[in-house]
């Protein structure tokens, strides 16, 4: 079986001549099916423009990035994305935002409303449906913008730093909520993320990028047994897990420091 | 016993609070202060009529302008002015402003040009408006048209320019092609602030309406202050100047109005 996104030997600079810069330097990477994958990495290492470049919102210089085998040619609805900024639209309604890409994805206006309320349901929003963004939380907002990323179906979902705009305890519940919608519908994640607890409550698999040049240093694959629950957080397994990730990426930070 | 001290302090801090009744009753008191040292200064003599008329004297002239129609009919050839020459100007402005706010390459090719243009004085364009499009209603569009265009313009590229990238970005990814993205959320998004710009911009057409009546008209607010300037009418002239004032209060409250019936979704209010 092919992997859901194949990426070989890919590389990104930016800037020209002098100020020429490196950003991502042979990356190989694959995402089986149903894998929910974390990128992590101190600040700069390039884990939000590769998670771009796979979105097809940003261009490559050079190697390959497949989708179920066939080669990206730019953004497109099977891929979902979930962007750090809340980007519901601000003068359309929770459900109208929903019912919004479902328009774009060509379903039929008939059928917009009902599958707009279910993926609301689904993220527990469903009494906010007429609710207007301004008069929704960050929380709430991003709940939204995932219930809309999933509701056209698309291939895999792309997330990027979703919940780092949010407070400590609105962030443990949307991971919470996260999960467990992935646990029961499951979907291909690339998760981009600064939060080690995040990734490794979440994540069958932690991708740490080192800096200048960006590429990827290690992974972790993460044994916890699911379902998960956050009362994990506190076992020795997961304590042992975070450090070590934690440890590979400050020596990068060391790394970037000292150049 | 300090307590009385520190309250009125209150009132002079940064941020602090006087809650509508306050803040309408210290708008009306300035106001009211200004009308009444008008009116002991002429009362008292020190200024002869001619220079400054008492308030009583511009408020009775005006009414009766008002009573034999000439006000009115004044203020309707220059409205009529103001909404032509704006609405030419707005209706052009918008679409080159989306566009130039979306486009590096249409950027490149209007935007250094109009700045070029915006810094020509406008008043400098009357004898040459004059000379191109006589001194009737087209000569006063030309001038508010001169005056509006190439600001709003500018103003409105900048308003296009705020959409959050990420909104583009979300566009793309569900597949919209650039005129559906442009049509769909760059221009809805973009638009309380080109709401705003018009507001703003209208402001300016009252301005320049004027000036183009004073050069050369045989109609209008501002003709009816070159006539009185000759006959020595200067309470005409004030009670003319005060009543621009409160048509350019209505007009932008209107706007406002208007703002928070359309936008009513917006964070502007609720923030």
């Amino acid at each position: 079986m092919t992997a859901k996104l194949q990426i070989t030997a890919l590389s990104k600079t930016f800037g020209t001549g002098a100020r020429r810069v490196e950003a991502l330097h042979e990356i190989d990477l694959s995402l089986a099916d149903n894998e929910f994958v974390s990128l992590v990495g101190t600040s700069g290492c390039g884990k939000s423009t590769l998670l771009s470049i796979v979105a097809g919102l940003q261009e490559f210089d050079r190697g390959e990035l497949l989708v179920d085998g066939a080669p990206v040619m730019g953004p497109g609805l099977d891929r979902g994305v979930v962007f750090q900024t809340y980007t519901l639209l601000p003068w359309l309604t929770a459900r109208q935002n929903v019912e919004f890409a479902l328009k774009a994805a060509g379903l039929k206006r008939a059928q917009c409303r009902e599958v707009a309320m279910e993926h609301l349901e689904l993220v527990k929003l469903a009494k906010f449906a007429d609710a207007y963004p301004s008069q929704l939380s960050g929380g709430m907002q991003q709940r939204v913008a995932i219930a809309r990323a999933l509701s056209y179906r698309p291939k895999m979902l792309l997330m990027d730093e979703p919940f780092g705009a949010l407070d400590a305890l609105t962030r443990h519940q949307m991971q919470e909520l996260l999960t467990r919608i992935w646990e029961e519908h499951r979907l291909t994640v690339l998760f981009v993320t600064h939060d080690v607890e995040e990734a490794v409550y979440m994540s069958d698999r932690i991708v740490v990028m080192s800096i200048a040049p960006g590429r990827i240093k290690t992974t972790f694959h993460v044994g916890l047994a699911r379902p998960r629950h956050q009362d994990m957080f506190s076992t020795r397994e997961f304590i042992d897990l975070q450090r070590e990730v934690i440890r590979t990426i400050r020596e990068e930070t060391m790394k970037a420091q000292a150049a | 016993m300090t307590a009385p001290i520190r309250r009125r302090r209150r009132l002079f801090r940064i941020g602090a609070r006087i809650g509508r009744a306050g803040f309408i009753a210290i708008a009306a008191s300035v106001f009211l202060i200004l009308v009444a040292a008008w009116a002991a200064a002429t009362g008292a003599g020190f200024i002869g009529p001619l220079f400054l008329p008492s308030p009583a004297a511009v408020w009775l002239r005006m009414v009766s302008l008002a009573a034999n129609g000439t006000l009115w009919q004044d203020a309707g050839v220059s409205l009529y002015r103001i909404l032509v020459g704006f609405l030419l100007a707005s209706v052009m402005a918008i679409p080159i402003g989306v566009v130039i706010g979306s486009y590096r390459l249409w950027e490149a090719a209007i935007e250094p040009l109009t700045d070029f243009i915006r810094y020509m004085p406008v008043v400098a364009f009357v004898p040459l408006t004059i000379l191109w499009s006589g001194t009737g209603d087209a000569q006063k569009f030309l001038i508010i048209w001169i005056g509006t265009f190439f600001q709003q313009v500018l103003l409105i590229q900048d308003n296009v320019k705020r959409v959050p990238a990420d909104f583009i970005g979300l566009g793309r990814t569900l597949g919209l092609r650039d005129g559906k993205i442009l049509v769909k959320i760059v221009v809805p998004c973009a638009l309380p602030g080109i709401w705003d710009t018009l507001r703003i911009s209208l402001g300016w057409a009252w301005t320049w309406v004027v000036v183009a009546e004073l050069v050369a008209a045989t109609s209008g607010l501002g003709y009816r202050i070159t006539v009185s300037q000759r006959y020595f009418q200067t309470d005409t002239i004030i009670g003319y100047i005060l009543f621009l004032g409160v048509l350019g209060l209505i007009t932008d409250q209107a706007m406002k109005a208007a703002e928070r019936l359309l936008f009513r979704y917006g964070a502007r209010q609720n923030a």
